[in-house]
């Protein structure tokens, strides 16, 4: 059986999942609607891999499979910039390449054991067949997103990611934090979602095509025949176009802000959604389109720059918090930094590859922090865990291994990603001796957070029950026991992953070949003719140097860690009084929300409150003179911003307020009155004519 | 010429000569059948065995009558839509006309015959075939606005309509018997040759296309001619007036694309600066109204003027892809509009209106699948994807940009965007405010048959547009 022509079909098992679960689910029994979502995620995957294996089957240069399965969108005719005549044509297509395998193994692959693990950990939950017919969507919407033959269904997938995040977040929608922090990462990804289709528009302009084979042929074809050169300003905007949408999928700065307060959905969404899938779109994206970004080296540098930040900035933030997934939250951004970083220097398949390996050991943290809560019903903040090693050893072995893959351990999955993006920030000719540094301080800084919650969760002693807020269920420390199967062994099979799944990128100076990683993605990440690539010229001494610098780093943070969580000092609390400044400005995480609150927020909030006024006036009813009074004193209340956000709008409502008024009055009911607006309108169409024609 | 009248042109006129003699039957049938649903039924029976007939018509391409008519695949595809509109409109009116009591044969021969006019309408290309199509159509819809007898409201609207009905026929007729005069024939094809060999700024020929065009207006209520339609739809029974809205709409399109596209076609420089404008005021006018209304069908009758504003759009820009635009959109409007009367004939019951926006409240609530689906169809008129609306009205900016009308392709979008205002009102009616004890519905199976296969389309043609697409495509070649 051919399975490469069946790829469309991949998609369509969760789509069908969450039809039947979406109407039927009410009604049929909880566990029939687990079996129906994980099941119809299993047969996705089971697809997929076989597909990918047929793929890998093929030679080197045919490894590239577009599936049309119809014509979707077929617009008029557009001029393109090299004057061109090209039809707006879009197929529903797929595309199965090493770099969407890559993905849609990750996705089903991890999303299955995702679903499973949510049968145990939803099972008490109300809206049970809810929760599941929303995962089988997101998954349905994140397969489209990764194995979309175009830009446009990419971009289909991607507001459908979007929308199930903003419905899974906002899942405990009775909670009022839960439905603001939906809100949020809905607005936030707006931001992003503009320049996402601003950077689609300048792409079609260009090539005239949005197939992703064809614009990277075009490219390719173009940059070989001169058209296009390295640092075009066109490239470069079009590029950051295109990274401002991966900015607020992936959670970068700017507009990282509404990844932590995701956190208020239950634990498996923050594990699929928010730390191992749809988060890394942007990275998915970024590397899809890498001929661009190899065009437009200045985007790379902001690109790099953004990642490192990011990365830093977000690791920070993470020391001093005390909720468990947001620890866990802020990590993810930081690790997302670093895929960016990795991009920014030119170094995709290093990105792909940390995306890859993150999947496996973020969810499988996310996995033991619910893991955790779930013992601990619903107890998220670490000041009150401690002590809970031998009450729950499985989610504790399992969250040890996670912890230790992302800090970087030799021979774990985190150790070889980072460690390639660290060597390639280094010695890329796009690198830069500062990159590495963030990098390998952010290293250590993960290290140190990382220690810090599991030392804070499993060691030491019970700190819960005896400051209890949870009257109602009463229970001490002896009422803390594991979770069910449905919940470790997908535990487990993550940690496997997280031990194993870096061998498949090892870097030359441990295996002969170099990462065969690297190898299955290279014909993706072509180099685009004409761009100048340097090789970096450093012995295999410097590289084996940077590897022991970094775990070197990694250990101060586990010993920092150590001492001052596991030995119990004071120092946490003699550290955070002396720089008291940096400590609040970090628990606060650095105001940026405050900031945004103030700068966006309220001035939108303003705009509100007057669409609000001119609302409620026309559902009234009312034509009066107020239209006209509130426009005036609009304009002439002189506050600038009003002005320039409300006052266009309170004048096109007063407009057409003005206007509907003329329009009611000579509807009349008088058939006279209407025949006579009749001969008055044939006299202006012929009065138009006659005055209109020489 | 030759010989005037060929028995094989019988059977180019099989589906129309079927519903005339199926109505004809259904009238003597009412004497003696006592359950007049049972008529509704063999009426959707007439209309699938006219199907039948025009099924088998499929490909042909030919001339009947010595030129008055003609069939080919834009004939085809619009009687298409008259077949689906009437029959989904008999589908949601038979337990409607149980409740206004008002249930007799005649109403179903009435559709069936104003379906006929619409037919030979779509085929006409003879002035004189046209307009006795256009009054067989008109003068059976003037019946069924004014059915409900003892509805004083009915039989107001359905006299204005008659009224002004009138009047525009008599302009309309002015236009034609000055293109008479200018040709000395009746026939399209004729008229533009005459057209063409007169000057572009020939007055009378500028008169003849100025009454012709007002003529046309009239019948999809364009501005400044659309004033009879809120108190028509309003008046009319909701069944009938959703039967108005799509089919007398899409007929009046058929026969305006003949006419515009082949008889005054060598005008065209004037018509598309009239329609341009016409377009523009009717877009704007229809939509700025139905913002302040509160009673749904008057809300529809205005959403409906603004729709015929963006149709005008596929005429002037006037390609291929822009007269695809027109049909597809038309086929489209069909079944999302009539799935949105649907859901309001569904308010209606004995004791309640069920036409103001405050009998919505709540209806999610209190019917889900009813309030979702109406929020499809209202999505689906205001154009968003992955509706079938958004397809009708991407294909008909895109072809006002392909030509070059970029200014209007803005004013269009701005219109849709303040469509969304009114249509969100309904939405905002049904999911969140209280339920009333206004708010039920009276389903029939009928009913919820035309709910579903509206939905279906609906959502089919918004995600897999190209079978329909190549459709259109088929029904208008290149250069029509």
């Amino acid at each position: 059986m051919n399975l490469l022509d069946l790829i469309w079909m991949i998609p369509l098992f969760p789509a069908v999942g969450f039809v039947i679960n979406g109407i039927f689910g009410k009604k049929l029994p909880k566990p029939a609607v687990a079996v129906i979502a994980s099941g119809a995620v299993l047969v996705s995957f089971l697809m997929a891999a076989g597909a990918v294996y047929q793929l890998s089957q093929r030679p080197v240069e045919e490894r590239s499979h577009n599936v049309a399965v119809y014509h979707w969108i077929d617009g008029g005719s557009a001029h393109t910039m090299s004057g061109d005549v090209e039809r707006f044509a879009v197929d529903w297509g797929f595309l199965l390449d090493p770099l969407s395998s890559v993905m849609v193994l990750v996705v089903t692959g991890i999303g299955f054991l995702i679903h499973v693990y949510s049968a145990g950990y939803m099972y008490e939950e109300d809206g049970f067949y809810r929760f599941f017919a929303y995962m089988n969507l997101f998954m349905f919407s994140m397969l489209t997103l990764v194995l979309g033959n175009n830009y446009v269904m990419m971009f289909v997938g991607w507001e459908g990611v979007g929308l199930c995040s903003y419905l899974l977040i906002g899942y405990y929608f009775l909670k009022r934090s839960a439905g603001d922090a939906a809100k949020k990462a809905f607005i936030v990804n707006r931001v992003g979602d503009w320049g996402f289709s601003i950077g689609i528009f300048m792409v079609f302009m260009t090539v005239g095509s949005l197939e992703f084979t064809t614009v990277a042929e075009r490219f390719h074809e173009g940059a070989a025949a001169g058209h296009f050169h390295a640092g075009d300003t066109w490239l470069v905007v079009m590029a950051l176009a295109l990274f401002v949408g991966a900015t607020g999928k992936s959670a970068q700065v700017p507009l990282y802000v509404w990844l932590p307060d995701a956190m208020e959905g239950p634990t498996p969404v923050s594990a699929l959604i928010h730390a191992a899938t749809m988060v890394t779109a942007g990275v998915y994206m970024v590397a899809r389109s890498n001929f661009i970004f190899q065009l437009a080296p200045q985007a790379m540098a902001v690109v790099a720059v953004i990642g490192a930040l990011t990365a830093l900035m977000a690791a920070t933030i993470g020391i001093v918090q005390n909720d468990i997934k947001r620890v866990l939250a802020y990590s993810t951004v930081s690790q997302l930094g670093y895929m960016f970083l990795a991009l920014g220097v030119g170094a995709f398949a290093a990105g792909v590859f940390h995306l890859m390996t993150h999947a496996f050991f973020k969810a499988l943290l996310f996995l033991c922090s619910g893991s955790v809560i779930h013992a601990l019903h619903h107890e998220q903040d670490l000041r009150n865990m401690g002590g809970l090693k031998d009450k729950i050893p499985v989610t504790f072995w399992t969250m040890t291994i996670g912890t230790l893959a992302i800090a970087g351990t030799p021979g774990l999955a985190g150790f070889f990603s980072k460690d390639e993006i660290l060597w390639q920030a280094f010695s890329s000719s796009h690198g830069h001796i500062l990159l590495w540094l963030i990098g390998a301080i952010v290293a250590g800084i993960t290290s140190f957070y990382m220690f810090r919650l599991l030392f804070m969760t499993f060691f030491g002693e019970y700190r819960g029950g005896k400051a209890h807020h949870h009257d109602d269920h009463g229970h001490g420390a002896h009422a803390i026991h594991e979770s069910p199967k449905a919940m470790t062994i997908p535990l487990m099979i993550l940690a496997a992953g997280s031990l194993l799944a870096g061998y498949v990128g090892m870097p030359k100076w441990l295996s002969s070949g170099g990462s065969s990683f690297e190898h299955w993605l290279e014909p993706v990440f072509e180099p685009v003719p004409g761009v100048a690539a340097e090789v970096a010229h450093y012995g295999e001494g410097v590289e084996i140097g940077m590897a022991a610098v970094s775990v070197a780093v990694a250990l101060i943070g586990f010993f920092i860690a150590y001492t001052t969580y596991y030995r119990k000092s004071d120092r946490a609390e003699r550290v955070s009084a002396q720089f008291k400044g940096l400590y609040t400005a970090m628990l606060n995480k650095y105001y940026i929300d405050e900031l945004y609150d103030w700068l966006f927020v309220n001035r939108a909030k303003d705009g509100g409150r007057f669409l609000w006024r001119f609302d409620s006036k026309i559902v009234d009813g009312v034509v009066n003179g107020s239209a006209a009074t509130t426009v005036q004193s609009a304009l002439g209340s002189g506050w600038w911003d009003r002005w320039i956000v409300d006052g266009l709008v309170r004048f096109t409502g007063g407009l057409i307020k003005t206007a509907s008024w003329p329009v009611r009055l000579i509807e009349t009911g008088y058939t006279q009155n209407y025949a006579l607006v009749m001969v008055l309108g044939l006299l202006v169409l012929g009065g138009y004519l006659l005055w209109g024609t020489p | 010429m030759g010989q005037f009248f060929k028995l094989a042109d019988l059977g180019a006129i099989a589906p129309e000569l079927e519903l005339i003699l199926w109505g004809m039957g259904i009238l003597i049938a009412d004497l003696i059948i006592k359950d007049k649903k049972k008529l509704g039924i063999v009426a959707i029976v007439g209309l699938f065995v006219s199907g039948i007939f025009l099924f088998r018509l499929n490909g042909v391409e030919a001339t009947a009558y010595g030129g008055l008519l003609v069939i080919d695949q834009f004939a085809n595809f619009f009687k298409l839509i008259f077949l689906v509109a009437a029959t989904l409109a008999i589908a949601i009116s038979m337990k409607y006309l149980d409740i206004e009591r008002e249930n007799h044969g005649e109403y179903y021969a009435l559709i069936l015959f104003a379906t006929m006019g619409m037919m030979f309408m779509a085929g006409a290309v003879d002035l004189v075939t046209m307009y006795i199509s256009l009054e067989t159509m008109a003068i059976a819809t003037y019946v069924l606005v004014g059915f409900l007898r003892s509805s004083q409201r009915s039989n107001e609207a359905s006299l204005k309509y008659f009224l002004l009905g009138a009047f525009s026929s008599g302009i309309l007729l002015y236009g034609m018997s000055l293109l008479y005069g200018i040709s000395g024939s009746t026939r399209f094809i004729d008229i533009a040759e005459a057209l063409s060999r007169r000057p572009l700024n020939d007055p009378i020929s500028l008169m003849a296309m100025i009454t012709l065009s007002a003529g046309m207006f009239f019948k999809i209520a364009a501005v400044p001619f659309h004033q009879w339609t809120p108190d028509a739809y309003e008046g009319a029974p909701t069944s009938i007036t959703a039967y108005m809205s799509v089919a007398v709409k899409a007929a009046s399109f058929a026969m305006m694309v003949r006419v515009f596209m082949v008889a005054i076609y060598p005008m065209r420089p004037h018509w598309v600066a009239i329609m341009a404008a016409v377009s523009v005021m009717t877009m704007t006018v229809g939509n700025i109204a139905a913002i302040t209304q509160s009673n749904i069908k008057r809300l529809l009758a205005y959403s409906s003027i603004s729709h015929a504003g963006y149709v005008l759009i596929g005429l002037i820009a006037g390609n291929q892809t822009g007269l695809i635009a027109v049909a597809i959109y038309l086929l489209i409007y069909t079944f999302t509009n009539l799935g949105a009367w649907a859901v309001v004939v569904a308010l209606k019951r004995r004791d309640v209106i069920g036409e103001h926006i405050d009998e919505m409240s709540g209806l999610f609530f209190k019917n889900p699948v009813a309030a979702i689906l109406m929020l499809i169809f209202l999505l689906s008129l205001a154009g968003i994807p992955p509706t079938a609306g958004f397809i009708g009205k991407f294909y008909l900016f895109a072809s006002a940009i392909e030509t070059g009308h970029n200014t209007l392709a803005v004013i269009a979008v701005l219109n849709a965007a303040i469509s969304i205002y009114f249509y969100l009102r309904i939405v905002v009616a049904m999911f969140m405010r209280e339920p009333n004890e206004k708010t039920e519905l009276t389903y029939s199976p009928a009913l919820l048959t035309v709910l579903a296969v509206a939905f279906i389309v609906t959502m089919f043609i918004g995600i897999y547009p190209d079978p329909f697409i190549s459709m259109a495509r088929l029904a208008i070649p290149a250069g029509f």
